[in-house]
């Protein structure tokens, strides 16, 4: 190549220096999405397997009521299994000092004073309870960073309605526990959630467990059929109150990262995609405009005895220049954001170590894609150029050749300005139609940012206002007889009680199978609104409900059977119809009424918890008493819970579509700019045969406006539309049964993405305007056209 | 001063009266004077041709008396109007309401008919001819509604000074409007701003680098190097059909 070639395309590259950087924003955008995501993911599923590896996380888990712990050596036994360790675990409520709402947790036992041989814990601080000991406890970190608590400090605990003083010996992290979640919350909450370890013999003695276990973990040896070692698992569990072994897939901490995973895994191939996408078409526009304006020169240089291929590899080189220019921008952004987004993640996901890694993968991926996305743009452009014969190039352009549009015809009136802008979208319209293209696929992109704001907001308000009524949620340790719901009526402060009941469930339809709890409702729920798609009726006593999300994963049509096998008590396997669909956000659930699912475990009136409606002066003195009562293993307070996921969504969700929302504006000024700048070249000769025949700029600018808005203005019905398809991708891509964001498109959103492009286009506007002023009018009039 | 040759004239009103013209461009780190000094008065009704080779200063000239440039230094007059130092509202104002264009390269609006882009200025004229009789008076009435696209160069032109004259300018200035056409068609636009000239009085300023063209005016300007180097008077206004080159 030569030097002076080079030269040439570096003051190219300078002269278009704001396209080339508006070019470069879109595919910094594509890029930073690819890399971020990418990291993301090699950065967590690298941190959960060395937190994994070393911490030795069990592979197969299972819970019974009690079962003797000889058991446990005949387990060891079953053919695939490598190693099997027992514990004990049980729900315990915590009192912290100062702090009045009720705190929930589970304390699991550790073998006397040493680590478990899986599940290990990673101590930050302290150590473990000493041998013997039967006070000490471990912490988790979060709990205690929340709680400004540490090895020395006392905690009160209520374990089977025993209070037991205890001393934290120790801060830890475990990698059964990377999202430290309530088992009924969707988000954390470090103050009101918390996880203990004790020394085996100290919980078993509190929790009558002594001599036997409760808990299971295991790995399998290598090659081992999983669900083979868990079928034999649930035989020999089944005489002891076993309800079901279950994967790492089963536990809500693993599932949460991997629906995280999911979701990066979605957005990584979605994001940059669209994003690549549009700046190939961004690159294509300004290549074929560079190329137009360049022609003498191609042809000037072919006659010296340039060869196609030099050109051509002068002009790929200059969109290689543009995309090198983004490629940059964007793994530098990807680098700055990586940071941030890593340290939220350590917020969420309690890993022992989360070194951020960049994935290098990512890094070459995205430069090869954007620098086909740069091919693909400028190919076509460059070809033509090169091929053309030196004298045909010399020769200036065929004159443009203009009509009336018939959309002139339609709309008549309007002044020169009007007719000036659609007589050249007329005569354009595989240009024009291509700007709205741009335009529509950036209003697209916004429509999609707010969407997630908005739907998710929705999604919240839905389960928290229209469909938990609830005040207060509460679990018994335990089935009770259902006249405790008279008895809660007594309490102070309750100004309503409404009781149910849960099991744990199987539920198959053909091959699918899920695992679940099977809830039953009063007749007719007032407190938890769970209603069936259709007239209104009262929750079957026969038949049941599903989440029409789980009914539609297993593969069941309303009057189809389902497969019920109750996991526990009798566990009778049952078919029962499928007679309602329940449109819920967040989790799944199958339902039946209280007694009809009494009838189904053939057991009297039973309740295992009660929902409440609570007077708010008197809420205080309510938890007092709940907090005495040692049937209560769990006291949820719903606006807690709404609070947590929204303080949640709002500092992920929330972020992560506020910097969505600021790419794809840049995305919007980008294509509109770039436009403009186009427009304002081919009209130089006309803009300045107007400002000298006296028009003022103003009136100059009302076409280079009209353009630009007239553009924008048709791009918002397909942004729309576009829009609408983004989010529903999107939606399908992110849902799963811990929940599904609905397409509801409001007004807000809608006007969000028009009034982004708008923005943008006003913007640009302004750029114009001043462009124009310093527009060399004599210089542009004495050219030759 | 120049020298001042051919027989003197009764001086009719002066329309536009420029003293002690200088401009000087900034090209990189070089100053290029353009002007250096000129005097000039235009009457009402007079036809100029100003001569002179590339870089004389002659197009410099036209921009600043048509309102298009500044100068940095001299005096300019339009009528009563001092326009030395004028803002940009106010050159755009004069060239509204006074002056009239023709370019070499016709500088139409391609997305315009010939009646629109004449109606374009009659538009923002107060007191404007019709586009169809501007047309008319250019000899192009039977092409009112043809793009740009659809004319020769030579009628292209003609729009080009029916577009100029649509706001009835007291002045009319050509820069080198036959610079781009044949012989032939050169011809008869220059007909067209003769008859311009003597029909409806206004002043005509043409410059070109054809000596040729000096043969229909009543003042030959010469300049060089960005001053006035000689004036010149024909015995007799020549006819613009009669010049020949």
């Amino acid at each position: 190549m030569s030097a002076t070639l080079a030269l040439k395309r570096r003051r190219d590259l300078w002269r278009l220096k704001t396209q080339v950087l508006a070019i470069g924003v879109v595919i910094a955008g594509g890029v930073m999405t690819l890399v971020l995501a990418l990291s993301m993911i090699e950065t967590l599923t690298e941190a959960r397997a060395a937190f994994y590896a070393s911490h030795h996380y069990a592979e197969v888990f299972a819970r019974v009521s009690r079962a003797p712990e000889g058991l446990v050596t005949r387990l060891q036994r079953l053919p695939g299994v490598n190693l099997i360790e027992s514990r004990v675990g049980a729900p315990v409520r915590l009192a912290v000092a100062g702090f009045e709402d009720p705190v929930q947790g589970r304390a699991l036992s550790l073998p006397d004073g040493r680590q478990p041989v899986l599940n290990r814990l990673h101590l930050l601080r302290g150590g473990l309870p000493g041998p013997g000991r039967e006070d000490q406890v471990v912490i988790s970190d979060a709990f205690a960073e929340a709680h400004d608590l540490a090895p020395g400090d006392a905690l009160e605990a209520i374990l089977e309605g025993r209070r037991i003083r205890l001393l934290i010996s120790g801060v830890a992290r475990s990698p059964e526990f990377l999202y430290q979640a309530g088992p009924a919350d969707l988000v954390p909450d470090y103050h009101r959630y918390a996880l203990l370890w004790m020394n085996r013999r100290a919980l078993a003695e509190a929790i009558d467990m002594s001599g036997a276990f409760n808990e299971l973990s295991l790995t399998l040896q290598a090659g081992a059929e999983r669900e083979g070692v868990i079928d034999a698992l649930d035989l020999a569990l089944a005489r002891y109150g076993g309800t079901g072994a279950g994967t790492r897939h089963d536990q809500q901490s693993h599932r949460f990262l991997e629906e995280e995973l999911a979701m990066q895994r979605a957005q990584a191939r979605v994001l940059p995609t669209v994003f690549l996408l549009v700046s190939a078409f961004l690159l294509h526009v300004i290549m074929v405009r560079t190329i137009r304006t360049q022609r003498e020169q191609i042809a000037v240089l072919k006659a010296f005895g340039f060869r196609d291929g030099e050109l051509a590899r002068h002009y790929a080189g200059l969109a290689g220049g543009i995309v090198l220019l983004g490629w940059g921008l964007g793994v530098g952004l990807a680098a700055c954001a990586a940071q941030a987004m890593a340290d939220l993640y350590a917020e969420y996901f309690r890993f022992a170590d989360l070194p951020l890694r960049l994935s290098i993968e990512a890094m070459v991926l995205s430069l090869a894609l954007s620098g086909l996305a740069g091919l693909g743009g400028c190919w076509r452009a460059v070809w033509v150029a090169v091929r053309r014969p030196p004298a045909e190039a010399m020769r200036p352009p065929a004159p443009q050749r203009f009509r009336r549009t018939w959309l002139e015809r339609c709309l008549p009136g309007g002044g020169p300005a009007a007719r000036i802008v659609l007589r050249h979208l007329g005569r354009h319209p595989v240009k024009a139609s291509f700007s709205i293209t741009g335009i529509a696929l950036s209003a697209g992109l916004l429509m999609m940012g707010a969407w997630q704001l908005d739907a998710v907001e929705r999604m919240v308000d839905r389960q928290y206002r229209d469909i938990m009524g609830m005040d207060i949620e509460l679990s018994f340790t335990e089935a009770v007889p259902a006249r405790a719901a008279g008895e809660l009526r007594h309490l102070p402060g309750v100004l309503g009680v409404e009781t149910w009941r849960t099991v744990p469930v199987t539920l198959s339809h053909g091959h699918r199978r899920y695992r679940t709890r099977l809830t039953g409702l009063p007749d007719w729920p007032r407190m938890r609104r769970v209603v069936a798609a259709g007239p209104p009726r009262p929750v079957p006593d026969t038949g049941l409900w599903l989440t029409r999300y789980l009914a539609e994963w297993l593969g069941d049509r309303p009057g189809d059977p389902v497969e019920v096998a109750v996991m526990t008590g009798h566990r009778r396997r049952v078919a029962l119809p499928l007679t309602g669909l329940v449109d819920e956000p967040i989790g799944v659930g199958a339902y039946l009424s209280r007694d009809g699912l009494n009838r189904l475990m053939r057991e009297g009136p039973a309740v295992s918890g009660a929902w409440l409606l609570v007077d708010a002066a008197r809420r205080e003195a309510l938890l007092d008493e709940l907090h005495g009562l040692p049937a209560v293993a769990g006291i949820g307070l719903l606006d807690e819970a709404e609070r947590g996921v929204r303080a949640y969504l709002d500092e992920t969700m929330g972020v992560f579509a506020t910097i969505f929302v600021l790419l794809a504006g840049s995305i919007a000024f980008g294509v509109i700019y770039n436009d403009a700048r186009i427009s304002f070249a081919e009209r130089a000769r006309e803009l300045s045969t107007l400002l000298v025949l006296g028009y003022t700029r103003l009136e100059v600018s009302r076409i280079l406006v009209g353009e630009i808005l007239l553009l924008t203005l048709l791009a918002i019905p397909p942004g729309w539309a576009l829009g609408a398809g983004f989010c529903w991708l999107l939606g399908e891509a992110v849902s799963n049964d811990l929940f599904r964001i609905p397409l509801a498109l409001t007004p807000r959103t809608l006007a969000l993405a028009a009034s982004g492009v708008l923005g943008a286009a006003a913007l640009v506007g302004l750029l114009m305007l001043r462009r124009l002023g310093r527009l060399d009018m004599i210089a542009v009039l004495k050219a030759p056209e | 001063m120049f020298p001042d040759t051919g027989p003197a004239m009764a001086t009719p009103e002066i329309v536009l009266d420029a003293r002690g013209l200088t401009r000087t461009y900034l090209t990189g780190e070089v100053e290029v004077p353009a002007l250096r000094g000129v005097d000039l008065a235009l009457s009402r009704g007079e036809l100029v041709v100003m001569l002179g080779a590339s870089g004389s200063g002659k197009s410099t000239l036209l921009n600043i008396l048509g309102g298009l440039d500044r100068a940095d230094a001299g005096r300019l007059r339009y009528l009563d109007q001092d326009l030395s130092g004028a803002t940009r509202r106010r050159l755009t104002d004069y060239r509204r309401r006074h002056v009239g264009f023709v370019f070499q390269f016709y500088n139409l609006i391609s997305s315009l008919t010939a009646r629109e882009n004449v109606a374009i200025v009659a538009d923002i004229s107060e007191a404007p001819m019709a586009p169809e009789d501007a047309l008319e008076l250019v000899g192009l009435g039977h092409r009112l509604d043809h793009f740009p696209s659809q004319l020769s160069g030579g009628e292209q032109q003609r729009v080009a000074i029916a577009r100029a004259l649509a706001k009835r300018p007291a002045l009319l200035f050509c820069d080198e409007p036959t610079g781009a056409l044949d012989f032939r068609t050169g011809i008869r636009v220059l007909e067209v701003i003769e008859r311009v000239n003597r029909d409806t009085d206004t002043t005509v300023a043409i410059i070109t680098h054809n000596a040729v063209i000096g043969g229909m005016a009543d003042r030959v300007l010469h300049l060089r190097d960005g001053r006035l180097e000689a004036q010149t008077r024909p015995e007799q206004r020549q006819a613009a059909g009669a010049l020949v080159w």
